[in-house]
């Protein structure tokens, strides 16, 4: 082999082994929450722990239902979804093709600030602010609620999806615009009807991201939402996420107990539950490409 | 060839355009009779299509551009005409074919459905008579479904054709409309601008000199923002007054 091959061959051979140690690291982290989690089952119900309604982990006997915890992440998610998918990606439209240049930079350096406000500050804004302003606005008889955890995700997650959308939407080649231009579109019809469609790969990609970090953010959850770990009747009632229990019961259990095995089987349904996401969001925008 | 009494659709008035501080064209006058074919031929950077994209206001979808003088379509100051109306009433065919990554129904019913057209069996009408028009309906009336960007180059470039009639403009500007394509493919395009003559006025931009001397009735030469000569075809390409276009039209130089 001349040495031209030889260093070709290493090069391969180490671009490969870094693909193959990620999925290395992917199937360890779920055989890991696989096994603890399992342990779980030995004395405890599968049917119990996925359709429980309640969660009394230090009761006797304890219970492990994650009903509530599951229905509590779902409100928060989706409370936060609606809130910041539409703002976001109309932000995204404004920056790409209506705000004038000036104002195109400082709202980009300002997203990007935003990005990086690390998420226990605005846990601080939830408490003492936007807590307390939604328990005076709607009468509740406490700001730590579903709603508050929302707004404050939807908040986390709008730069992620600004930027990507917004990126998705400046590379839109210019021949469409100048062809929808050049049949006498307005630039909303222009933006609408082909800005938005030839852009839509790019812009699944930034919200499923953004769904992705509402998601799996803990702290600003486990801060503002009330940690009651009861099946919520709406979104303005305390809840609690799944989440937010790992985070907040970890330190207080027995490494081994049923206790901490059920914590780990809570892991592993958040990880099944992002992992259908992504895969939700691969398909559609596989869909979206063609 | 061209009427007796020609009727003008488009006139300039000491037409100046800049790009920044460069000027793209300088102080031209021109004036376009309704239903003529006039080509508009001349090297590089001598202003084509610059004066194309003034007459539909395409020019300031670059921020950078500006323009003195007017441009007046049938008895308008185009600057009075609102821009969704003026590129209605102006279609324009672009270089490169620039269909919208929808199918072929989508891309000819887009122009229809953007001024308000929304009833299906309307839509297919139209749709039909455009792609008739632009010599495409019977390569694609069985697959209308079909993604237009998969077409062949040429037949995307009558797709964008079609487009630009489903609209019912009054003008329509060629922007070197056959600069990709093969020679059979460039024949259906011209084929299909002869046929198109007794409803529209067309501006035909090309890089081809020989294009322009077969399909246009008058020929304009354009060379480094100005216009030297306008005149019949024949004339332009027989007998010019001006020895520059001659060396042009001769291939001496460009």
């Amino acid at each position: 082999m001349s040495p031209g091959k030889i260093s070709e061959y290493i090069i391969e051979s180490l671009i490969k082994l870094s693909g193959l140690i990620i999925v290395g690291f992917v199937i360890l982290i779920f055989l890991f929450l696989f096994r603890d989690a399992v342990s779980l089952f030995g004395g405890y119900s599968p049917g119990a722990f996925l359709f429980g309604r309640n969660w009394l982990p230090i009761s006797e006997p304890p219970q492990f239902g994650i009903l509530p915890l599951l229905i509590g992440s779902v409100y928060v998610t989706a409370g936060a979804i609606i809130i910041c998918v539409p703002l976001g990606v109309a932000a995204a439209m404004y920056i790409a093709e209506v705000a004038p240049k000036s104002l195109k930079h400082i709202l980009k350096s300002l997203i990007e600030i935003l990005a990086s406000i690390p998420s226990v500050v605005l846990g601080f804004i939830g408490i003492v602010w936007l807590g307390p302003f939604l328990k005076n606005t709607f009468g509740l008889t406490t700001g730590m609620c579903g709603l508050t955890g929302s707004l404050l995700l939807a908040f986390m997650a709008m730069p992620t999806i600004i930027s990507i959308s917004e990126d998705a939407l400046v590379s839109v080649p210019r021949t469409f615009k100048e062809a929808a231009y050049g049949l006498g579109a307005t630039k909303w019809q222009m933006l609408w009807r082909v800005m938005l469609p030839s852009a839509a790969s790019g812009i699944i990609a930034g919200i499923m991201l953004g769904i992705g970090r509402v998601i799996g953010e803990t702290m600003v959850v486990m801060m503002v939402t009330g940690n009651a770990p009861v099946i919520p009747e709406s979104i303005l009632q305390p809840l609690r996420t799944l989440t937010a229990t790992i985070a907040g019961e970890m330190g207080e259990t027995v490494s081994g107990s049923e206790h901490y095995y059920a914590l780990f089987a809570v892991g592993l349904a958040l990880f099944i539950i992002t992992f259908i996401i992504n895969l939700i969001a691969d398909i559609s925008l596989q869909k979206a490409r063609k | 060839m061209v009427n007796v009494n020609p009727q003008v659709i488009i006139q300039t008035i000491n037409l100046n355009c800049f790009y920044g501080r460069m000027q793209a064209l300088t102080n031209l006058n021109i004036e376009v009779y309704k239903n003529e074919i006039l080509g508009i031929i001349g090297p590089a950077n001598s202003g084509k299509t610059t004066f194309l994209r003034a007459l539909n206001r395409l020019n300031y979808l670059n921020p950078t551009y500006s323009q003195k003088g007017a441009v007046i379509f049938d008895n308008q100051n185009a600057d009075d005409i609102p821009d969704d109306m003026l590129r209605k009433r102006i279609g324009i065919i672009f270089a490169l074919p620039q269909t919208l990554p929808t199918s072929i129904f989508q891309n000819v019913a887009y122009g229809p459905k953007v001024h308000g057209i929304k009833k299906k069996s309307e839509l297919q009408g139209i749709v039909e008579s455009a792609l008739k028009k632009a010599y495409l309906w019977d390569e694609v009336k069985d697959r209308l479904d079909m993604p237009a960007p998969r077409l062949s180059g040429g037949q995307q470039q009558r797709l964008c054709i079609a487009r630009t009639l489903a609209v019912e403009p009054e003008v329509i500007l060629y922007d070197e409309p056959c600069s990709g394509l093969d020679p059979i493919s460039t024949a259906k395009v011209e084929d299909a601008m002869g046929e198109l003559k007794s409803d529209y006025t067309q501006i035909l931009v090309t890089n081809n000199t020989k294009q322009a001397a077969r399909v246009s009735d008058r020929t304009a030469f354009f060379l480094m923002g100005e216009m030297v000569e306008i005149g019949l075809t024949n004339t332009i390409f027989t007998t010019p007054q001006d020895k520059r276009t001659d060396d042009y039209v001769t291939g001496r130089f460009g």
